[in-house]
């Protein structure tokens, strides 16, 4: 067996499942394993985490042996201007109101883009609001404020 | 004459003017967002998810299905004017559809989808309506037992069809599988893999696991790679087929529209094979061969038919045995479920006139498709020139308000950027995202189902094979599980996914 790895996405892959499905086994001994007759709760957990393991470990020891692409770069700047603003939109929605959290969500992922242009990018953060208010609170009635608690309303 | 007057019952419905204009709304929303290139019809359905929750039942489903056909047309669109398909089952469609729109018949190609699409849609409506009453029965009959070996075929099925990596995609399944186990466990109200946080006792929400990973993932992918975007044919003109054109078209119809309407059916996601499977059928069959890949119209009217009489096939197992056969149809059942009615073969007899309204408005729904799309297509050319930069801000904006509004839970919206990250990262791997999520909506049931089964069977697993329905289902099962492993087919399929590329 060579010892440098050949094939990173399967490599990345198989640590992945491994991962998880060794965490999913030590978590499910908390719960009830039960007989086949009457599974317990930790028995379908178990056996489906004890095959992910499996499944990993195979996929680690085949990236040893075979070759394949490499990954390639994590495209950060759009990961994290896409996530965060989204993450930002759920902790806004409710107290901040509807308009702070699309404006803020439009803004900051439009970043994202290499073709970000802040002329273009206002008017959409704009019309959003508009059309998101048309739509979804008086067309559709979601109970969604334009400006929450914090605004005093 | 049952099928007439159950037909009747169901155009009775389906023909209110209130159920006709959300049919059309329906197919209108969903071509206009399925245009728009990236979206496949999953997002495009759980992004227009909520405006339906306020509808009555019968109009939710019209327009929910009239939504999934219309970004399926708008899908092929995309492919043909852009060769950007949205989603697997419009990458066949892309091979010759783009082609022939590059040597200036656009319009035909347009045209070609259009017409394969509804002549496809008819068959597959008559064949629903046929097919779904014995079914059904057929499914009262069934025990927990054969649930469990259904759901299980239906997942080797989605590991055959998955692309790349076999041993990826199991590992998909038994991580969807592990997912769906998150929640409070049905029999003895424990709480598994909470962490302690209440707001997962409920489990995961099939929609914020599959908007964060086909969604925001999708939109990280094309901003990584924002550059290549190839020419895109503006102007389309010319839209009438040719009476030779008619005639290329005929028999490729039909067959697609067979070969569709019975690997609609299958569980996993069978139109996108069918689409496949369509083309390669065309190419061995057609006298010259040497002309797909360069604008061949056999190579665009096959695989349409085949793909949407698939789509419409896949309704079967969801109205009649309540499993879904593909994401699209889980969307479908949790819409149903969020109105109240419990997907099963039950709903046939109990609400047949919500039943069969939805069958005779899938007709409505393809009709409206033929009169809409072609007369409307210089509107679908717009969207699809909207520069994505400008765009996919405009899609999280629905992402979120979307998720967000399904239970009214900024959790929720947590989780789905959370699952926008595994997607990205998923698809960094070439791990398939798709087999996961069927796992996902399968997992659950199908531990209940298990658990039933050998309770009911005292603990003895022989139950399985025991049952002649079940023991057909595993032997299928095991069966597409061998072809897949041996050697020379496994160089087929290969070949076969390596076509589109």
């Amino acid at each position: 067996m060579a010892s440098t790895i050949r094939n990173t996405k399967d490599f990345f892959s198989g640590l992945l499942f491994t991962a998880i499905g060794s965490a999913a086994l030590v978590l499910a001994r908390d719960y009830e394993m039960g007989t086949l007759l009457r599974m317990g709760p930790g028995y379908y957990p178990s056996v489906l985490a004890g095959g992910l393991l499996l499944v990993g470990l195979i996929c680690l020891v085949r990236s040893f042996r075979t070759d394949g692409t490499p990954i390639g770069r994590l495209a950060w700047r759009p990961l994290l201007l896409v996530v965060l603003p989204i993450a930002c939109f759920g902790i806004l929605i409710r107290d901040a109101g509807l308009v702070p959290a699309i404006v803020l969500l439009v803004t900051v992922s439009a970043y994202a883009s290499e073709r970000f242009s802040f002329k273009a990018t206002v008017p959409l953060a704009l019309g959003m609001c508009v059309f998101s208010w048309l739509i979804f609170i008086k067309g559709l009635g979601l109970p969604m404020q334009l400006l929450g608690p914090w605004f005093g309303f | 004459m049952e099928l007439l007057s159950n037909l009747g019952l169901g155009f009775q419905s389906a023909l209110t003017v209130q159920n006709l204009l959300y049919c059309l709304g329906g197919v209108f929303l969903g071509t206009l967002i399925g245009v728009l290139p990236g979206l496949g019809p999953i997002a495009t359905i759980a992004m227009l998810l909520p405006m339906t929750f306020t509808l009555p039942p019968e109009s939710s489903l019209i327009m929910l299905a009239g939504i999934y056909y219309g970004a399926q047309y708008g899908g092929s669109t995309t492919a043909i004017l852009v060769n950007l398909p949205g989603e697997a089952s419009s990458v066949v469609t892309a091979l010759d559809g783009h082609q022939m729109a590059r040597k200036g018949r656009a319009g035909v190609a347009l045209a070609t989808a259009a017409i394969g699409s509804f002549a496809a849609g008819t068959v597959a409506t008559v064949l629903i309506a046929v097919a779904a009453p014995p079914l059904a029965e057929l499914a009262l009959k069934f025990g927990p037992a054969e649930y469990a070996s259904l759901m299980l075929l239906g997942l080797v099925a989605s590991i055959v069809l998955a692309h790349g990596s076999l041993l990826k995609a199991f590992g998909m399944i038994l991580l969807g599988l592990l997912l769906g186990t998150l929640g409070t466990d049905v029999n003895s109200g424990e709480q598994r893999f909470t962490f302690g946080e209440a707001r997962l006792a409920d489990g995961i929400g099939f929609v914020v696991l599959a908007m964060g990973m086909f969604g925001l993932g999708e939109i990280i992918r094309n901003l990584e790679h924002e550059s290549t975007r190839e020419a895109m044919i503006k102007h389309v003109s010319g839209l009438w087929p040719s009476k030779a054109d008619f005639k290329r078209m005929l028999w490729p119809i039909l067959r697609g529209t067979g070969l569709g309407s019975l690997l609609g059916i299958l569980p996993g996601n069978g139109a996108v094979l069918a689409s496949f499977s369509a083309y390669s059928l065309e190419k061995k069959l057609s006298k010259h061969p040497e002309e797909f890949g360069q604008g061949a119209i056999e190579g665009v009217a096959g695989p349409e038919s085949a793909n949407n009489a698939g789509a419409q096939t896949s309704f079967i197992p969801m109205l009649t045995l309540g499993i879904p056969s593909s994401p699209v149809m889980a969307l479908m059942i949790g819409a149903m479920i969020i109105q109240g009615i419990s997907p099963g073969p039950a709903v046939m007899t109990e609400q047949p006139q919500l039943f069969w309204g939805l069958i005779a408005s899938m007709w409505v729904g393809n009709f409206f498709l033929i009169i809409l799309n072609l007369p409307l297509i210089g509107l679908w050319v717009k969207m699809i020139s909207v520069p994505y930069h400008l765009l996919f801000p405009v899609i999280l904006v629905f992402c979120a308000i979307g998720v967000f509004s399904v239970n009214n839970a900024e959790y929720d919206v947590w989780l789905m950027a959370g699952f926008g990250v595994a997607g990205y990262v998923f698809s960094k791997l070439e791990c398939e995202p798709a087999p996961m999520l069927m796992a996902f909506i399968l997992g659950p049931l199908m531990e209940e189902y298990l658990r039933r089964a050998l309770l009911l069977s005292r603990g003895d697993p022989l139950v399985f094979l025991q049952r002649p329905g079940s023991l057909v289902m595993l032997l299928l099962a095991a069966a597409a599980m061998a072809v897949v492993l041996l050697p020379a087919i496994r160089k087929k399929r290969e070949e076969a996914f390596q076509e589109e590329e």
